[in-house]
């Protein structure tokens, strides 16, 4: 086995290793989107996932093609999906905010141990 | 390898209509923002996918306005739904409401 073929089956393995990875992030964003209970929660599992697959699954399709146009289109989506992806769940955010949206959790207040009356109920 | 990109590209369709779901049935307007933009990342991701399985480079530049379009989209439907007006810019509407007298914190 050469070098050059050595190199292929590497990029092959790298390639399916990113986009693997990339299309499991995404699909596990997807269905914390569906199965959170509070807006900022899912907010959290579409945005923080979104990224890091979406950057996975481009660069495994950068690692795929051959020719250098295709890679530096794919590498211009990719520059403009990192920039443009958290911009954009910050925004959504900063607006639930201002608009006065609050945490489901926000009200609930587990009490601190030492405030227990009896200490047998700690356990 | 289209064995892959097959796989990847069913697997965001799926997520594409997980997110439909979410868009339909969010409870507030927020959600669904939310779920739309996220619809536009994966449709990206769909289009990138699909031009490496036909072998068709004009997909990648379809892709590549779709980005942009959702990234506008988002941030203009959230500047509507937060002063309810799309004519003034963004950087004069602290200033006025400074002047008005209700400060941004």
């Amino acid at each position: 086995m050469s070098w050059v073929e050595i190199g292929q089956h590497l990029l092959f393995a790298l390639s399916v290793g990113s986009m693997a990875l990339g299309l499991m992030l995404v699909l596990a964003g997807a269905i914390g989107v569906i199965r959170m209970p509070d807006f900022y929660t899912r907010l959290h599992a579409a945005g923080v996932t979104d990224t890091l697959g979406a950057e996975l699954i481009i660069f495994g399709l950068i690692l795929q093609s051959g020719d250098w146009q295709t890679m530096a289109k794919l590498a211009l989506v990719g520059l403009l999906l990192f920039l443009t992806s958290p911009t954009a769940t910050h925004a959504v955010a900063n607006a639930a905010h201002r608009a006065g949206q609050m945490p489901d959790l926000a009200h609930f207040r587990p009490k601190h141990p030492r405030d227990l009356k009896d200490p047998e109920a700690k356990a | 390898m289209d064995t892959l990109n097959f796989i990847v590209a069913l697997g965001m369709a799926g997520a594409m209509a997980i997110m439909l779901a979410r868009l339909f049935a969010g409870p507030t307007l927020y959600d669904r923002v939310l779920a739309a933009n996220s619809f536009g990342t994966k449709t990206v991701l769909f289009l990138l996918v699909f031009s490496a399985i036909a072998g068709r480079q004009d997909a990648i530049d379809i892709a590549l306005l779709y980005a942009l379009i959702n990234f506008v989209a988002t941030i203009a439907i959230l500047k509507f739904f937060r002063y309810r007006s799309l004519e003034i810019a963004l950087a004069q509407m602290s200033l006025r409401r400074a002047v008005e007298g209700e400060f941004d914190e």
